[in-house]
């Protein structure tokens, strides 16, 4: 099987896998980096939601191969985001396992929409479950973090 | 710091932690809550495991209250098992905090005693000159450190006579402190039991029976032991286990499995064939849950039935376990609300005894009452046994939609009488439901709790209940019985209102009137919710109370109805659970709870076929979704009573609250759960 070569967090990255692993289990079972959750396997939930090239995609249908030459961020390479100290403040997580997911996607939507409407939220925001439902929160963090981005 | 120390840190507690990074500061033992290091960090042992309820926060607040210990140097970790904590360890029925008001206080302040023992004698003073704050010990004589009592502390006999800190010197209880788990959980580093590796494991799935008690019969596992990555295929006690070295190829395994199952007599059951038992049953006399006056004279004229389906619990993590058994121990991690349960399981397929097994508490990606059963960690130390080798099984999405012990389908007839006046004289409810938890007389108390119990004052009330099983496993989910329950209950009190011709917020102020907690959390709902107050055209609000867990909750449901199609704009809940130890964590468990009571008022069934569950992923079992969260207020009630749970409290009253504000925005009285209006969105 051919390697495929692409950045991640930043630092360039080679894995040696069959070209349908989802990037999903390349993270968590090759890679260590567990922060990227298992949710549903079908882009249902969100949970595995990473960046490639800055886009918010779900991890557990992305095979690896599709990475080659791309740029891949996860919730351990977001390093103290404005998002994530906005999360904190509020006080987001419950359970807290969806929060990674949740993170990345209201990432990805600030990082295109600098101050998003409540529509904007519900829109970028609807593929991700919160069984714990701490949607109140997610939606208050969001504005906080894109008043600190101002 | 690197994968394998976070690993050891996360495994064995925050001890480990701390000798990262500083060599000579072992933490002294004041009891089995309280570790103290010569640098003043202070370990607090939390032995109600975290699945989003808060206790990690508010169980480490009732032992640095009562210590005296400064907040900003305490690092809550979780046990194992021990009955230092307990006769039998788990988070399950919102008892946490119930359960550990008493014997947490009573921890922190023996610990805080030792150490002004400790102070005291070394100042060669009367302790009753030492005063304690911010981990310090103070006197005329100076301050000391928590840290540099701590270990003559910990060989002092502790005092028998403990008071404990008056209400009004709280400096945590009572305010809303922030959660310790929300930094770990915003960056990746919190470690559920999934995030769990361990040197040479192996990752295993297993193929279950899709037939509730089915039997394997054969099993062909040439294309599976053909996936790259896959160690072996092997028989297990409930169907065959894939063995791989990643995730993904023992998943991919599972798939290419050819299994033929003996399906056993559940294989005839499916929801309708379920329901008109239902039907059947409850047009017949019952088991006595409840007999109060006598329904004997009464026309029980108004008549309706209700019904509410299987339900799966669907916590985000999925279900997964890892173990390894050894000749002479066994090791397992796992996210679960049963501690005692994984402990006793272990011992049960290993043959090891207590003090050879080891379970390590890991975050629960939600638990809801699923992760209360065992079955999931049974199936990793039986794997691990028969692999030799660590193992850790990890459940699909599908997996725990169709192999979950489910919320039990139900159905109710109800037949009531009201008197001259309008008022509700004779009430009669029939229900028929799985019974789980023992029968008792003939009635599961699991399936009558939120009916038998009611606190309404009608003079004449008999509950009966039918057993109706059908092999489809079931078990506790968020508030149980009243699950279900409060939704038929709530319903039909709103129906006799209408038929007195009397306003359902009036009707239930009557009834209540020697109910003086639920009472109180009825009125502030409806206050804080404007009732009473006119609304535009297509638009209804609609009450209801509950009674469960030890708590008193109201709730207001303000919907909008638009061509049928529903929306809950607004939901207004009232509660009292006696003394609030963190407000703010109420309120989150408050809100969750009426998030988990929406999504089964409006989203999906789990429905029965031949014996299978249909249901095989969010496209079909969808959850609640941002853009439906309707805005929510919670009212706490100011209470000096002992606390009472939280974690189901306000679970039960939001479907019924959102029913009987569709009957009054629309006249259309919905009794079957999910709530359907014309089309679905």
């Amino acid at each position: 099987m051919p390697a495929t070569r692409f950045t991640l967090n930043g630092a360039p990255q080679t894995v040696d896998l069959p070209a349908a692993m989802p990037l999903l289990w390349v993270l968590r079972d090759h890679l260590q980096l567990t922060g990227t959750k298992f949710g549903c396997g079908m882009s249902l939930c969100g949970a595995c939601t990473v960046h490639v090239n800055g886009q918010p995609v779900r991890s557990c249908v992305t095979p690896v191969s599709s990475l080659a030459g791309k740029s891949v961020t996860t919730i351990e390479g977001l390093s103290n985001h404005p998002v994530q100290q906005a999360w904190v403040e509020e006080d987001v997580p419950q359970c807290g396992y969806c929060q990674s997911g949740q993170i990345m996607t209201a990432a990805a939507l600030l990082a295109k929409t600098k101050q998003p409407t409540d529509a904007d939220i519900d829109e970028a925001m609807r593929g991700n479950i919160c069984r714990c439902g701490a949607y109140c929160e997610i939606r208050k963090a969001i504005h906080r973090a894109a008043g600190a981005t101002k | 710091m690197n994968r394998r120390s976070f690993l050891a840190a996360t495994s064995t507690g925050l001890l480990v932690r701390f000798n990262l990074g500083a060599a000579e500061t072992k933490p002294a033992k004041l009891n089995a809550f309280v570790h103290i290091a010569p640098d003043d960090a202070i370990t607090l042992y939390v032995h109600k495991a975290e699945m989003g309820q808060g206790t990690y926060t508010s169980i480490s607040m009732l032992l640095a209250e009562e210590l005296d210990a400064d907040w900003s140097k305490v690092h809550p970790a979780f046990p194992g098992v021990s009955k230092e904590y307990g006769p039998f360890q788990g988070v399950f029925g919102s008892q946490s905090m119930r359960t550990s008001w008493e014997p947490v206080r009573r921890a922190g302040a023996t610990a805080r005693a030792l150490l002004v023992k400790a102070a005291a004698q070394q100042w060669g003073i009367p302790e009753s000159d030492c005063q304690t704050s911010n981990s310090q010990v103070t006197s005329s004589k100076g301050k000391l450190t928590y840290g540099a009592l701590a270990e003559s502390a910990a060989k002092l006999s502790p005092p028998t006579n403990i008071e404990f800190k008056k209400p009004a010197d709280y400096k945590l209880i009572g305010r809303s402190i922030k959660r310790l788990d929300s930094a770990a959980k915003s960056n990746g580093t919190a470690i559920f039991g999934i995030d769990v590796y361990r040197p040479g494991m192996l990752h295993a799935a297993i193929a279950r029976s899709p037939v509730f008690g089915g039997t394997l019969a054969s099993f062909d596992a040439t294309r599976a032991k053909a996936v790259p990555g896959v160690k072996d295929v092997i028989k297990v006690s409930n169907g065959v286990a894939v063995l791989a070295t990643n995730t993904r190829a023992a998943f991919e395994a599972k798939r290419l499995l050819k299994v033929e199952w003996t399906e056993g007599p559940t294989a005839a059951n499916s929801t309708p064939t379920i329901t008109a038992d239902f039907e059947a049953k409850t047009k017949l006399p019952g088991a006595v849950a409840r007999n109060t006056g006598s329904l004997d004279g009464f026309a029980l004229t108004l008549e309706s039935a209700y019904s509410a389906p299987f339900l799966a619990h669907a916590p985000m993590e999925p279900l997964n376990a890892l173990a390894d058994v050894r000749p002479n121990s066994c090791e397992v991690w796992a996210s679960t609300q049963g501690q005692s349960a994984a402990e006793q399981a272990a011992m049960r397929i290993t043959g090891l005894k207590a003090d050879q097994v080891t379970i390590h508490s890991e975050f629960m990606g939600g638990g809801f009452g699923r992760r209360s059963n065992a079955d999931y960690i049974s199936e990793a130390v039986e794997l691990s046994k028969l692999a030799a080798a660590p193992v850790k099984v990890t459940w699909t999405r599908e997996d725990d939609l169709q192999h979950d012990l489910y919320r039990p389908a139900s159905l109710v007839r109800f037949a009531a009488s009201l008197d001259s006046e309008g008022w509700p004289a004779a009430l009669r409810a029939r229900i028929a439901c799985a019974p789980f938890g023992g029968l008792r007389d003939g009635v599961s108390r699991t399936g009558v709790e939120g009916v038998h119990d009611i606190a309404y004052a009608i003079p004449n009330i008999r509950v009966e209940y039918h057993a109706a099983d059908h092999g489809i496993p079931v078990s506790y989910w968020r508030s149980v019985g009243f699950s279900q329950n409060t939704f038929f209950m709530e319903c039909f009190i709103d129906e006799l209102a209408v038929a007195g011709k009397k306003d359902p917020l009036a009707l239930r102020q009557r009834l209540l009137k020697d109910s003086p907690r639920l009472l109180a959390a009825l009125n502030l709902a409806a206050a804080k919710a404007d009732w009473g107050k006119p609304l535009a055209a297509g638009k209804g609000r609609g009450i209801a109370i509950s009674n469960n867990i030890g708590s008193f909750t109201a709730q207001v449901a303000e919907v909008t109805l638009t061509n049928g199609k529903l929306k809950v704009d607004r939901i207004v809940c009232a509660v009292d659970c006696g003394i609030v130890v963190n407000p703010r964590g109420v309120e989150q468990q408050m809100q969750s709870g009426i998030v988990y009571g929406l999504t089964a008022a409006l989203k999906d069934a789990i429905t029965i076929d031949r014996g299978r569950v249909k249901q095989t992923n969010f496209h079909q079992y969808d959850m609640l979704r941002i853009d439906e969260m309707p805005a929510v207020e919670v009212h706490l009630i100011a209470s000096t009573m002992q606390p009472s749970g939280i974690g189901e409290a306000s679970t039960p009253g939001t479907a019924p609250a959102v029913a009987n504000a569709i009957y009054a925005a629309t006249g259309q009285r919905l009794r079957a759960l999910p709530l359907q209006t014309g089309t679905r969105a």
